[in-house]
């Protein structure tokens, strides 16, 4: 009997360091890439074939070699060969500039009704300075523009040139005519130079939103046209390479990618589920469990978006607007506008803009996002009470599409309308523009008729915010956003996102302190008892 | 009190010496990563305290399934069955004989090895504090898989506060615990042991059957 209790007992002893010794070693063990990391295995499995090719050159094509007088004579000789690729495009945002909308009701998009807290408005297209960004060589009343999207040769600024040409051109001066020749020579480079949307055809849009580098997002500007691995992994030239397009992926010239309220995607599918999914989530590529089997970051992919963790900071090499407060602008000195500089070598104030900050290595702020964002337009009322959310992301904690995402809130002061409690939008540019005459009752009197909207002629400034997405500059994963960053008592970056329990932030302020008194209850009431038996040891008698 | 009336009594087996010390190493860094995860201080840092927490947690899981069928095939959970017999004789001498130099009134003998108040305490540790933990560090850790497992109705706020109390509760028995080892004849003699197994107790006791969680006879070896 005793034999056997001795086996058994044996017996436990060694299953239970056994296990432990298994489980340690389990956990310790060198795995391969594969099992370390599959999102990053697969996302290089998908974009392996590194080299884009083509059937054609631009170059050799007879009805890119002849001389070109304007614009739409090129866009005809594109269309001569790519027959849909005009009604395809017309059909896009990138065209219309007009954004489907949940609310039918709302004309949302640059061309419609929606407004941001930048420029404030395109004035239903009536403001010519916002059409600089428009793909069409008269901005939406002539043909599309293939080259700023197409053409890999130096950007043009296309009115300019034609300008140029036609009065050379016509000269009889040779010298002048000679200039005509290099302009015209200039026009072909960029017409048979062409090929696949490249970082810096979208840049020359996307990167300056706002008027100016690094303006609106923070996570796109000039340093993205030609960045390092450090700066975004995916694009990096020491790293992947990728272009635009490589995500952005498009179907009959519509690129994937939000529309306003219109998520990027609605369903979360990797290509192995679908190999036509458009690939503009993270997941498309590393799917939703990129993270080593077992690791907890895997587990927080259905409430976190990649982008929280991976994208610890925006602007991390040019600085990027963070306030803009049209309140301060028209000051004047000596009788004449003025513009001064930051530390960061960026305006902080101008005459015909305001006050404006801007910052580098910015941590974004949180928020539940579902893909879509809602967008105030100049027919919305507003609360000038609270400061007013210009855009703000759709989503809750309840919903199972909504994930914590990152954001650059762009917050300042912008007018309104006191009496119709609206936003009000100015005509900047042009002869009746604010930038002209720094007259604001005309300029927003102009702005808003162009909208055939009232103004009251009664006006003040409102505190806005204006929020985008952070999804570019991924950073390599050794700079990822660490636990503890969020998982914090204090100034943990989720510190707003309230309605849940999250270990290492929330606790109950009760039940903290009860647990602590009742431990140092019984340390007190041990240490008491301990010096009691000290204290009447002489009693005990003996020894 | 002369050492002639003392005998030594082999009181602790190899597992359950063993499986005293391991619980204590585990438990000691669960409380330790734990109250680090609950945002204490830094001392392995948030992910890795949370790590060691989770693997500890779970190892200890699994060791404790060991340690309560060593409990049943070897009948020792008999120890653990609550009585009011002497209780007051006990709760007396904590407060008051042990003061006096009064003998236990209730010694230790290896077919009784916990006294009325340890029985209860080590019970409500064993069977109700220890597994409420384990439960709620369980739900805790599969918070993702609370869908898949089915599970309803139980908000994470709820785990984490019964896990908190938990923790609390724990560290308060471990202090009256460890101060307890000290009121032995020497103040390492039950520490003494836990890690040899024997301990040095008085001579000519009577084991009252009631107190017997072994029926085989008084035989002290
Ligand atoms: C003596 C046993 C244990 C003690 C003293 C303990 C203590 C703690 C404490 C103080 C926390 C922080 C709670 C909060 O801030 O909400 C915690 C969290 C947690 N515990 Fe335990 N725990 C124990 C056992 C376990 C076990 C057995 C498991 C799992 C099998 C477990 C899993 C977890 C998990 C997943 C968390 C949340 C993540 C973290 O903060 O580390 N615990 N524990």
């Amino acid at each position: 009997m005793k034999q056997i209790k001795g086996v058994l007992q044996f017996l436990y002893l060694t299953m239970s360091i056994c296990l432990l010794f298994i489980l340690t070693s389990a956990a310790g063990a060198n795995q391969k890439d594969t099992e370390q990391v599959p999102g990053r295995f697969m996302a290089r499995q998908a974009t392996k074939a590194k080299t884009v090719w083509s059937t054609t050159d631009h170059s050799k094509h007879k009805a890119l070699q002849q001389e070109f007088k304007s614009g739409a004579a090129i866009t005809g000789a594109c269309l001569s060969c790519h027959s849909e690729a005009a009604s395809q495009f017309r059909q896009t945002i990138h065209w219309t500039w007009l954004g489907g909308s949940a609310d039918s009701a709302k004309r949302s998009g640059k061309a419609g009704d929606s407004l941001n807290n930048f420029c404030i408005s395109t004035n239903n297209m009536q403001d010519k300075s916002c059409s600089a960004c428009h793909p069409g060589w008269n901005a939406k009343d002539g043909e599309i523009n293939c080259l700023v999207c197409h053409s890999q040769a130096e950007e043009m600024n296309w009115t300019e040139t034609f300008e140029d040409f036609h009065a050379f051109s016509g000269s009889g001066d040779p010298e002048e005519l000679e200039l005509a020749q290099e302009i015209q020579e200039s026009i072909l480079k960029s017409v048979q130079n062409i090929g696949r949307p490249t970082r810096k055809n979208c840049g020359s849009c996307h990167f300056y939103g706002g008027g100016g580098d690094g303006v609106k997002h923070g996570d796109l500007d000039s340093s993205i046209t030609n960045p390092n691995k450090d700066l975004d992994v995916h694009m990096g030239l020491d790293g992947q390479k990728f272009e635009c397009v490589r995500c952005h992926t498009t179907v009959n010239h519509n690129v994937a990618g939000r529309i306003y309220s219109k998520p990027a995607t609605t369903d979360r599918k990797s290509l192995i589920e679908d190999d036509l999914t458009p690939k503009i989530m993270c997941e498309s590529c590393h799917s939703a469990t990129p993270h080593k089997s077992g690791s907890k970051a895997n587990d927080h992919t259905d409430k976190v978006a990649c982008q929280s963790c991976h994208i610890p900071q925006f602007a991390r090499v040019n600085p990027t607007k963070m306030w803009w407060d049209w309140s301060k602008a028209g000051k004047k000195k000596k009788g004449k506008p003025y513009k001064t500089k930051d530390s960061l070598g960026k305006y902080d104030y101008m005459s015909h803009k305001g006050e404006m900050k801007w910052a580098k290595n910015v941590k974004p702020e949180y928020f539940w996002f579902n893909g879509s964002i809602n967008t105030l337009t100049v027919k919305d009322v507003i609360d000038p009470r609270n400061v007013v959310q210009v855009s703000a992301p759709v989503g809750s904690r309840e919903d199972i599409n909504s994930r914590i995402f990152p954001f650059k809130v762009h917050r300042g002061k912008q007018p309104y309308d006191k009496v119709h409690k609206t936003l009000l939008a100015p005509l900047l540019s042009g002869k009746d523009g604010y930038w002209n005459t720094f007259d604001w009752q005309k300029a927003l009197t102009k702005g808003m008729q162009a909208f055939d909207l009232p103004f009251s002629g009664q006006f003040d400034y409102v505190e806005t915010s204006y929020v985008f997405p952070t999804t570019h500059m991924v950073a390599p994963k050794e700079n990822v956003v660490n636990c503890i960053e969020c998982h914090s008592r204090e100034n943990g970056r989720l510190a707003n996102l309230s309605g849940f329990y999250m270990p290492g932030r929330d606790s109950f302020k009760l039940m903290d302190i009860f647990g602590w008194a009742v431990i140092i209850g019984s340390l007190c009431g041990v240490v008491l008892h301990g010096l009691g038996r000290v204290f009447t040891n002489g009693r005990r008698g003996g020894k | 009190m002369s050492e002639d009336k003392m005998i030594n009594v082999y009181l602790y087996t190899r597992y359950e010496r063993f499986w005293h010390w391991l619980q204590m190493v585990l438990i000691f860094l669960l409380i330790v990563t734990g109250f680090e995860g609950h945002g204490l201080y830094t001392l392995f840092g948030f992910e890795r305290a949370v790590e060691i927490h989770n693997f500890v947690g779970l190892a200890w899981l699994i060791a404790f399934a060991f340690f309560v069928f060593w409990v049943f095939t070897t009948g020792e959970w008999k120890q653990y069955v609550p009585t009011t017999k002497k209780m007051l004789a006990v709760i007396r001498y904590y407060l008051y004989g042990i003061f006096r130099g009064e003998s236990h009134p209730v010694p230790k003998r290896k077919e009784s090895k916990h006294n009325p108040i340890q029985r209860l305490t080590y019970l409500a540790l064993a069977a109700l504090l220890l597994p409420i933990q384990m439960a709620t560090g369980f739900l805790y850790w599969g918070y993702n898989s609370w869908s898949d497992w089915g599970i309803t109705g139980v908000s994470l706020e709820l785990v984490a506060f019964v896990h908190m109390a938990g923790a609390f509760a724990i560290c308060s028995f471990i202090i009256v615990h460890v101060y307890m080892t000290t009121t032995g004849h020497t103040i390492f003699a039950h520490t003494k042991a836990m890690i040899t197994g024997w301990e040095e107790v008085e001579k000519d006791v009577k084991i009252e059957d009631w107190e017997r969680a072994r029926g085989e006879g008084l035989s002290l070896r």
